[in-house]
């Protein structure tokens, strides 16, 4: 035993430096040239949540009050996405529908970022019992899928956006708790945290000030996954009927107000579908270029 | 006692185990909390209600019952194959799911159909394409397919196919032409994700000695990947496809509703609108049926795929 401790505190300053060495080299390299892509995602999300931060910047009508005259027009110089049924200016509904779409999200994914990983840390460190306790817990939550859990919340809390943030956080939380979990096993055993032990600091302060530091790379990129996830959740929630009330825009629920002009006014589900899409594919780009850069191959 | 039905009879054991702490949780969620039931049974509206109208059918469902009675008495009735009714129909449970499963089934056999071979041929050609701009374009169409909201797709292709080419009527329309849409629909989110997880294994088989081997040696690309690379790598589909199973159901939420389908996940649209906690109860069990049934069914395939992982008799180590 004392052998293969004392061989794997010979090969692990070795490792780490070529570790180092090569996240170096690849930090010079993306500063120079970052993917075209990512670029690009990163200047869609910013534009997002200036709209979500600042809607008044941006919105160029009123986002509720409709201009009967000029009901169902296609987009057009004044218009850039058109307008709906009641003559209202989707693009400035879009803006304002950002806070409302973000601001669920947000809440929805810190909800199950803090519960998740709260649970995985003590899954961790409380011993066995409360470890398969909590596990199996996560485990029958990941049995049902995660629109239907979803669903289930919402049909005992009711609708509304506080709600829906909360039906889709708890869906959620079976990830954080896992992946906290995993990395409170990986260096639970490593020298530093036995260190720290042997010194006298006591398990709730080792978990906050050792544990967590190394394990926020791949909580935060896997929160970046989730926000994704939760924007098309939120939104889907919101189609269905269970989000924000009328006359709120939101996103999921603008597109559902197009469900019945289909036929004649295509920019009505377009747009604001593509404004979901842009914004999911991007935040998506950017989570996998944080676990890369994470755990480089 | 044979390694092979040990291992069987303890994955039925699982299986059973994590339907029990589903409908368990299902039940807190759903009866502990202090929602309003009686109204949920008479639709929302109390004010039109008797004193005793609204006792007997506190009476008639039990609510009159402490929490943990109810729990005992559906959950007795339930391992009797007895999902209670439901509050808006008064039809048992079970017959509302009979009645919407084929429905379901029918979309989910299509989208299956599409999703899988679409899937793998979507990830085939990524990892062997020659062309390195297409590669790429084929590695980024998954992480895209994910994306893209369910529900918005579906209205795409409605507007599309059914009123700007007419092809296909919006509603109404049975057989294949009633299905395809939904079908496409839903294979999109499915295929994407199945594209996903066998591109990262294929990836990971092609950068092996043997392929660089066989590669120097000559071997086409096109007899490489399918003879050598798929298969170990197809064995990591496997263990999505509980996950694969249960999203069919969570999309045909949205699919269903779409396309105005009476199937399962309409049910549950509908249910969860009129608060029907019975009915679901009865949606979210089924889910949690199909996923530890496809496990099972998957844990004994993995041994007969993959010879690494049969069980062992343990006097032999």
């Amino acid at each position: 035993m004392t052998a293969t401790e004392f061989s794997t505190r010979l090969e692990d300053p070795e490792e780490e430096s070529v570790g180092t060495q090569g996240r170096g080299r690849r930090t010079t390299t993306t500063m120079l040239r970052l993917p075209f892509g990512l670029i690009l995602s990163a200047l869609v999300v910013l534009v997002v949540l200036a709209w979500a931060v600042l809607p008044s910047l941006f919105v160029t009508e009123n986002p509720l009050l409709g201009d009967p005259d000029i009901r169902l027009s296609p987009p057009n110089a004044h218009h850039w996405f058109g307008t709906d049924h009641l003559g209202r200016d989707i693009f400035s509904r879009v803006v304002q529908g950002a806070g409302a779409s973000l601001g669920t999200t947000a809440i929805a994914v810190l909800m199950s970022f803090v519960t998740g990983t709260f649970l995985g840390l003590v899954a961790g460190t409380a011993g066995r019992v409360v470890d398969t306790v909590l596990m199996r817990i996560v485990d029958v939550l990941q049995s049902v899928p995660s629109l239907l859990l979803s669903l289930a919340v919402v049909a005992s809390l009711g609708s509304g956006p506080v709600n829906i943030a909360v039906a889709v956080a708890v869906a959620s939380v079976p990830s954080f708790a896992r992946l906290m979990r995993g990395e409170v096993l990986r260096w639970r055993n490593s020298l530093f945290i036995e260190a720290a032990t042997m010194s006298g600091i006591r398990t709730p302060e080792i978990l906050l000030r050792h544990v967590l530091p190394h394990a926020i790379g791949p909580v935060g990129a896997l929160a970046a996954i989730e926000f994704g996830a939760a924007v098309l959740a939120i939104s889907a929630l919101s189609f269905l009927g269970f989000g924000t009330q009328p006359p709120d825009p939101e996103w999921g629920f603008l597109i559902s107000e197009g469900r019945d002009y289909l036929a004649s006014s295509w920019w009505m589900t377009v747009i604001p579908g593509l404004v979901i899409a842009g914004v999911v594919v991007s935040v998506n780009r950017i989570a996998h270029a944080l676990q890369t850069e994470r755990r480089p191959s | 006692m044979n390694p092979v039905v040990a291992m069987i009879l303890r994955r039925l054991g699982f299986g059973v185990l994590v339907l029990w702490a589903a409908y368990t949780l299902a039940f807190l969620l759903l009866y502990a909390l202090p929602g309003d039931s009686v109204a949920a049974v008479l639709g929302g509206d109390l004010s039109t209600a008797t004193q005793q109208e609204i006792d007997e059918i506190r009476h008639q469902y039990g609510f009159d019952q402490p929490l943990i009675v109810q729990y005992l008495t559906s959950l007795g009735d339930a391992v009797r194959g007895n999902l209670g009714t439901s509050y808006t129909t008064g039809q048992p449970v079970t017959a509302a799911i009979g009645q919407a499963l084929p429905v379901t089934i029918e979309l989910a056999a299509w989208s299956l159909l599409i999703a899988v071979p679409g899937g793998i041929l979507v990830a085939l050609a990524a990892v062997g394409a020659r062309n390195p701009w297409l590669r790429n374009l084929l590695s980024g169409l998954p992480s895209v397919g994910v994306s893209l909201p369910t529900f918005w797709v579906g209205l795409l292709l409605l507007q599309f196919f059914s009123f700007r080419l007419g092809l296909i009527p919006a509603i109404g329309a049975r057989g294949f032409a009633g299905v395809i849409l939904p079908a496409l629909t839903l294979s999109l989110p499915l295929g994407a994700m199945i594209a996903q997880v066998l591109l990262r294994s294929l990836t990971h088989e092609w950068t092996r000695q043997f392929v660089t081997t066989y590669r120097a040696a000559g071997l086409s690309r096109v007899r490489l990947l399918l003879s050598h690379a798929l298969p170990p790598a197809g064995v990591s589909l496997l263990s999505i496809a509980g996950v694969v199973l249960g999203n069919v159901l969570g999309g045909a939420v949205i699919v269903e509703t779409v396309f105005t389908r009476n199937g399962i996940g309409r049910l549950a649209e509908t249910s969860v609108t009129g608060q029907d906690m019975p009915v679901v109860l009865g949606v979210v069990m089924l889910s949690a049926l199909v996923f530890v049934v496809v496990n099972l069914v998957v844990d004994l395939l993995y041994p007969i795929l993959d010879p690494r992982t049969r069980p062992v008799q343990e006097s032999r180590s």
